[in-house]
């Protein structure tokens, strides 16, 4: 392969992978908007995302379609028990506590996830058949297009949820500030549950259109967790936008790293970029410094 | 220090002298021995956390840094131990000023994300230095601790080597906490604006109290390389530092009796837990999240209000 | 007459878009009681985070005892002796009423955490020294009886004076007040101006922020009037309260002398 074609695959490969870190960095940001917490079960979406896709369409013989929404759903649902089970009770506990909480839960999650499908890694067909397509003598593969299109398409919806309906509108004054907003009449309890199943939700999209290509087992999620949370910081925390692009970004320095470095040292790489970033600018590549002293985290 | 923490300490220092009378076998003694490694490290998490506020994410790090610095120095160059752990400690020492100055410069929890990434890339570092390190098959043949001609050779004395530092680190931390600098580190939890309006320099004082974790840290880790001889990348990633910080949670951070407490209990649980095989990880979440959920603060603060809570609702 | 104890010069602070303090100039002189009073949202409480270092100023110059201390940390400028209160009480909850007094020694001790660790000779002198001093604030307060109980027990007149020995435990040279009397009846409002006048007696300079008039007037021996980030009006209390553009700041005469 010549220098070109691998340039092309390695941006192919880095876009995916950022595809993925963007949409679990945007879970972060918006449980974050919503409550100050740092979900570290984060992760765990995608893992259930993607095993119970795999369950519906190769044991239960669900075509992939309705498989793909009923996955949303029971993800969805998982991130609303979560919340009402786990994170509800806790509400007046201090932020240490309840972020140890996420961990303990994405520990008993990992713990359901092996006692249902056990250590090995599945694997998922194609969301849609055909041979690899060759741009410039890099392959690409038929999934990645629905990757990248599912994930741009999911957060240009929640950019429209945010920006233009009242309930989304709703939850960013809630980020802003929780009194306030359930001064104005705005059901913050509410506002948190459907902040934790869109977190969910988002987790789920991630996990099923991932599997096909990088498999998926029951340990994934803190590694997910980890990256996602490198592009929420990165972003800047509590911007979504500045998440995605952030996600993008590690994807592809890692992608590109681990092409023409060491693949060994790539995870290293977005972590070191994270820890200069914070010194030269703690408030993230996209935030403001203002608005950087008023969080909490 | 008050005369009640020192008939604890007094207390403690006879249940750890006293203990190898009950318990006999290689086997109860070297968790007894872990409980003990692990005690220290969330002991300093504990002062980080439940005195100065901040998370540290990474400690298995320097823990990390603590058992390769020996581990390396004593296999490959032929150091003495002690110049080896030392220079662990220095190590330490290093990395945490690099992390903690910037992150602790600003008000929030930069350290928890700091600290997440320096942990990450000390694993990786272990992970692929392979001519030092050994890489993930890790590093073997360490030699064991000894005092002059005495060897700490078995898990008894190894025991006593290890909870002597214990209680010397308990001592000098309840002797911080019952200071001008512990007064200060509690009052930065208090009020951070009232705490700097009184002349307390907030930064300067996360971190010390983050090197001071980190040495802790540090020393445990060359105990642990020392007493089981072999170490790979594994035993100091990311989810040994989520444990500790689990700990801390677990035995109530604004204590430093509940940081020995938590190490304790959940470097016995897994132990424990074996008999459920390959389930163990479901047991041991479920466990966590029910303690978490019925006693937020810790087990020291939250078994007696659980009680209480019980004992109220009976009586009404 | 000699350098003013605090100098304020050309003092500018903008938050975003917002000026909060617009070209403030003060003078404070030794040993004076000086208010600065102005309706709500003038930027009193600014200025004293400003004075202090919790907001960085955006322009102008602050001097305390001829030296510049505008850039100085909040914990730098309480070493070289400004201590304040808090219009919204800022005790340390998790700590009972003496350790909040001896918290408030802070800057006058050395002894650090290696020696406190320790229990190094000098760190065994200074923590009895710590104790003496804050149990002797108690008692001039009559509070030592109360020593042991958690801060935020106490009733409100009683936090506000327990704001104010913790501040005095830091032995100030200047002690900036924000709203002494805010919430207190008129018995509690007499006691604190005892304990004002006490203060000033040793030494103190003051420089306060009320609402309440009556205290303010009685008390002060110069007011500085702000409104909108402004110094409308200085000097004293007979003075300002005939001023037309301080009137016309309390909406038409609306302070109370009640």
């Amino acid at each position: 392969m010549d220098l070109q074609s691998q340039i092309i695959q390695y941006l192919v490969t880095g876009l995916t992978v950022g595809s993925i870190y963007a949409m679990v960095g945007l879970g972060f940001t918006i449980i974050y908007n919503a409550t100050g917490i740092i979900n570290l079960a984060q992760g765990e979406f995608v893992m259930f995302g993607g095993l119970i896709m795999v369950f519906l369409t190769a044991t239960l013989r669900i075509p992939m379609l309705p498989a793909f929404f009923i996955t949303l759903a029971l993800v969805t649902v998982i991130g609303m028990i979560y919340e009402r089970v786990f994170i509800n009770p806790l509400k007046h506990s201090s932020l240490i506590t309840i972020i140890i909480v996420t961990v303990a839960v994405s520990i008993f999650f990992r713990g359901i996830a092996m006692f249902i499908w056990g250590k090995n890694p599945y694997s998922l067909p194609p969301f849609s058949s055909g041979k690899p397509i060759m741009i410039a003598g890099a392959a690409i593969l038929p999934q990645i297009f629905w990757v990248l299109g599912l994930s741009l398409l999911t957060v240009i919806l929640m950019n429209l949820f945010f920006n233009r309906t009242i309930t989304g509108k709703a939850m960013s004054a809630c980020a802003g500030n929780r009194l306030a907003a359930s001064l104005v009449g705005i059901n913050v309890s509410k506002m948190i549950l459907l902040s934790f199943a869109l977190s969910a939700t988002l987790g789920a999209i991630a996990g099923t259109t991932i599997t096909p290509i990088a498999l998926m087992e029951y340990d994934r999620g803190p590694l997910l967790a980890l990256k996602g949370f490198c592009a929420a910081v990165l972003g800047g925390l509590g911007l979504g936008t500045g998440a995605v692009v952030a996600g993008f970004i590690i994807g592809i320095i890692e992608s590109f790293s681990a092409g023409f470095i060491s693949s060994g040292f790539k995870d290293a790489i977005a972590l070191i970029i994270l820890i200069l970033v914070l010194f030269i600018k703690p408030s993230g590549i996209f935030g403001s410094e203002e608005v950087g002293k008023v969080k909490q985290f | 220090m008050g005369k009640q923490n020192y008939l604890k300490l007094l207390g403690l220092l006879i249940v750890i002298a006293g203990l190898p009378l009950l318990i006999r076998g290689d086997y109860y003694l070297s968790i007894l021995v872990f409980m003990g490694i692990n005690g220290l490290v969330v002991m300093g998490l504990s002062l980080l956390m439940g005195y100065a506020g901040q998370i540290s994410m990474g400690q298995a790090a320097f823990y990390g840094i603590g058992a390769y610095c020996t581990g390396v120095l004593t296999t490959h160059f032929g150091l003495s131990i002690y110049t080896a752990f030392f220079f662990g400690i220095f190590l330490s020492i290093v990395v945490a000023i690099l992390v903690g100055i910037p992150a602790l410069r600003l008000k929030g929890h930069y350290l928890a994300v700091a600290t997440l990434g320096i942990g990450e890339i000390v694993f990786i570092v272990f992970n692929e230095w392979m001519s030092l390190t050994g890489g993930p098959s890790g590093l073997s043949n360490i030699p064991v601790v000894h005092l002059g001609n005495f060897q700490f050779a078995n898990s008894l004395r190894f025991y006593y080597l290890v909870w002597g530092i214990n209680l010397l680190a308990l001592f000098f931390s309840l002797n911080i906490i019952h200071s001008r600098v512990g007064r200060a580190l509690r009052s930065m939890h208090g009020s951070e604006t009232a705490a700097s309006a009184m002349g307390v320099n907030l930064s300067f004082l996360k971190i010390q109290v983050f090197i001071l974790s980190a040495v802790f840290a540090s020393i445990a880790g060359s105990l642990y390389a020392h007493f089981v001889s072999f170490i790979s990348p594994n035993n100091f990633g990311l989810m040994v530092s989520i444990m500790f910080l689990m700990m801390g949670v677990i035995g109530g951070i604004h204590n430093i009796w509940g940081a020995l407490f938590g190490a304790s209990l959940l470097t016995f649980l897994p132990e424990y837990l074996r008999v459920f095989d390959q389930y163990d990880i479901l047991v041991y979440g479920a466990i966590l999240l029910l303690i978490l959920l019925f006693m937020p603060e810790g087990f020291l603060e939250g078994v007696p209000a659980l009680y209480r809570k019980l004992f109220k609702r009976k009586k009404s | 007459m000699s350098e003013a104890l605090l100098k304020i010069q050309n003092l500018k602070k903008a938050f975003g878009g917002l000026l909060a303090i617009v070209d403030f100039s003060v003078l404070v002189e030794a040993g004076q009681i000086k208010s600065v009073i102005g309706p709500n949202g003038a930027g009193k409480t600014t200025l004293f985070n400003l004075i202090t270092g919790v907001h960085p100023v955006s322009a102008g110059k602050i001097f305390f005892q001829g030296k510049d201390i505008t850039r100085l940390r909040p914990h730098q400028i309480a070493a070289r002796g400004i201590s304040r209160t808090f219009q919204t009480i800022e005790l340390f909850g998790n700590m009972n009423v003496l350790e909040n007094v001896m918290v408030g020694c802070h800057t006058r001790f050395r002894s650090g955490m290696l020696a406190s660790g320790l229990r190094l000779p000098n760190m065994r002198r200074d923590e009895t020294r710590i104790y003496q001093n804050s149990i002797k604030l108690l008692q001039m307060a009559g509070l030592a009886s109360k020593a042991e109980m958690p801060a935020t027990s106490l009733p409100l007149g009683e936090q506000k004076t327990l704001e104010i020995l913790r501040a005095l435990a830091s032995e100030p040279r200047l002690l900036l007040l924000d709203e002494p009397a805010a919430g207190l009846n008129e018995s509690e409002t007499d006691r604190m101006s005892e304990l004002i006048y006490a203060i000033r007696d040793q030494g103190i300079t003051i420089l306060l922020v009320e609402h309440d008039m009556r205290l303010v007037m009685k008390i002060s021996d110069e007011i500085a009037v702000v409104n909108y980030g402004q110094k409308i009006a200085e000097g004293h209390p007979e003075v300002v309260q005939n001023d037309p553009q301080v009137i016309e700041a309390y909406l038409g005469g609306d302070i109370e002398y009640a």
